[in-house]
């Protein structure tokens, strides 16, 4: 009981912080609604784009239509659920001008976990919305072996992927620790690894291969998992049963996003800490 | 006892890319101060000077480049999560509300921040909106406040957790009289009531006159001057201005010279208006006064303070 009730008190100050940050872009119902609206349209767009690319073809990558659909809904959902929550975390410089990160230094919790918690874009619900649609599609047209092994990949591919995409976002905020308007830099990282989780590895050029296979690893969102479910072969480059290996892809995202973090923070106070 | 701000030989060096080159500048050279708890200290220099630097350093913000500093006796870098229970900082420049939701709820949500329990909670915000009367606007969203309305929000936003240490950075910058004072009242009492140690920076002597009993002069990053504010006149000779509007035209009243430490400084208007300088130690405002008056008839005056700039530029000028 005594842990319990410790827990809570250590949640408190971001549960304070989340919620007030909820009902203020709530109080703002015009502009909400509007916020929603253009970012369900962005999600729509995305996934027009897709249908378009891969529709007219039979096969792509050694995948159908209906195939790539469920790489892109995987993908694309956890992304967006990872725009929401960490989404500003790669806003820093903005953070940064505003003194806002100093503001924060001045609070007895970890700096990391404050940034976090300091915002939360409700409208990239809509585009959630969009990932969750075309996931639940691709997961009744395709057809699956439907058995606990199956429910355990996608869990665990819908989990591992938000920890990814949760991981970009750090890592490119620790970045802008040194960079000058380094938003252009790193966003073709992360909005450029997010494109890429959307359609299959098997198509990328070599370099894609090179960088969102492994380094940012961007195959093991959508399209790895999705060569496990349904039974495919990978190409050489990639076995299909690394898609139970997202995990492990997630750890060691998480550990590049918080060296590049501290990297950043030592950076921006000169040593030490 | 240990003091509650302890530095020695504290420094900060920056490098700076110029072109290919790097050169490296001290923003905060071999700084020693002590502040002990209860005082009340004034941190004034130029600016660029190294109060920032500094106040990064006490709280945590900056890695130091050498020496070493305990604030509320803890290392700043080191313990920054305790020490951020014991400190409250505010600076004039920067907001720790959130601007879109209204303060009595920004102040709910640093309460949930600094783990206050709901009867600490509600006595602090009480005694802080009463002795602010802010009640007024408590329901307004932070950013349709006014200057004044925002910076005494600021400071109950600093103060709501009761740090034994309150650093203060410029706060009565772009004021008006009636906040500034308003300001200082609040802090001499929360002084008073609280026994809080008070550090401030600031470009209004007012603000150290008012609030301080200790005075820290730094210039480029050394410690220049360390004492009260009378004496720090005193090295610098400042001299204090009464200024006379005068009924009629009038030669200049270069003619005081029977009033020790006094002289004309300028006349605007034909003489009507007319400006002496004269040494506080050496005579009063009173003096002078009645000597001008044996020879004119005087409309209006004001007495002029040395500014805190004045003062500043002398110390400079004389290390130069």
């Amino acid at each position: 009981m005594g842990e319990v009730l410790t827990m809570r008190t250590r949640l408190r100050p971001y549960r304070a912080v989340l919620a007030s940050r909820v009902r203020a872009q709530r109080s703002y119902r015009a502009s909400f609604a509007l916020d929603l609206g253009s970012s369900l349209l962005i999600g729509i767009v995305e996934l027009a784009e897709i249908w378009v690319l891969f529709h007219n073809v039979i096969e792509l990558g050694g995948l159908e239509f209906t195939q790539i659909l469920l790489v892109f809904g995987l993908a694309d959902f956890a992304f967006s659920l990872a725009d929401l929550s960490f989404g500003h975390c790669d806003n820093l410089p903005v953070y940064l001008r505003a003194g806002t990160l100093d503001v924060f230094y001045l609070r007895p919790q970890p700096l990391l976990l404050q940034l976090i918690t300091s915002d939360i874009s409700l409208r990239r619900l809509a585009r959630a919305a969009v990932g969750l649609a075309a996931m639940v599609v691709g997961l009744t047209i395709n057809e699956i072996d439907w058995g606990p092994r199956a429910i355990a990949l996608v869990g665990l591919a819908i989990v591992s992927g938000y920890v990814m995409f949760a991981a970009m976002f750090v890592w490119a905020g620790g970045l802008q620790f040194f960079l000058v308007d380094g938003a252009e830099m790193t966003n073709a990282f992360v909005y450029g690894g997010r494109y890429a989780a959307t359609q299959p590895a098997s198509v990328w050029s070599r370099p894609l291969q090179a960088v969102f296979g492994f380094f940012f690893p961007m195959a093991f969102t959508g399209f790895l998992p999705v060569i496990a479910l349904l039974g495919l072969d990978g190409p050489a480059w990639l076995p299909s049963w690394l898609g139970w290996c997202a995990p492990l892809a997630a750890l060691w995202a998480w550990g590049m996003a918080l060296l590049c973090w501290r990297w950043g923070v030592r950076h921006y106070r000169g040593g030490g800490g | 006892m240990s003091g509650i701000v302890e530095t020695v030989d504290l420094t900060r060096e920056f490098t700076r890319r110029e072109g290919l080159r790097r050169r490296r500048i001290s923003a905060v050279d071999g700084l020693s101060i002590r502040i002990d708890a209860g005082e009340a200290v004034g941190y004034i220099g130029a600016n660029g000077a190294g109060k920032s630097t500094t106040i990064k350093m006490l709280t945590g913000i900056l890695v130091p480049t050498a020496g070493s500093v305990t604030t509320c006796g803890l290392r700043p870098v080191e313990e920054r999560r305790q020490l951020a229970r014991q400190v409250g900082v505010v600076f004039g420049q920067r907001s720790q509300l959130w601007w879109d939701l209204p303060v009595g709820e920004s102040f709910r949500i640093l309460a949930a921040i600094h783990t206050m329990s709901s009867t600490d909670e509600r006595r602090r915000t009480d005694e802080l909106i009463e002795r602010l009367e802010m009640a007024e606007f408590l329901a307004t969203p932070v950013r349709q406040l006014s200057l004044g309305q925002r910076m005494r929000a600021e400071v109950a936003a600093a103060l709501l957790h009761s740090p034994r240490l309150v650093i203060l950075d410029e706060p009565t910058i772009g004021l008006d009289v009636l906040s500034k004072q308003r300001l200082r009242e609040f802090l001499v009492a929360e002084r008073r009531a609280h026994g809080t140690t008070l550090l401030l920076t600031t470009h209004d002597m007012g603000d150290i006159e008012r609030l301080c009993d200790r005075v820290l002069v730094i210039d480029r990053g050394h410690l220049v001057y360390d004492g009260d504010l009378a004496g720090l006149s005193k090295t610098v000779g400042a001299e204090r201005v009464l200024v006379v509007d005068l009924v009629e035209p009038t030669a200049d009243l270069t003619a005081l010279v029977d009033v020790p430490g006094t002289r004309h400084l300028a006349s605007e208007g034909h003489g009507m208006r007319q400006r002496l300088a004269f040494d506080a130690d050496l005579t009063t405002a009173a003096r002078v006064l009645a000597a001008v008056s044996e020879l004119v008839e005087v409309r209006d005056l004001t007495v002029e303070e040395p500014d805190i700039e004045d003062v500043v530029r002398r110390i400079y000028a004389a290390r130069r």
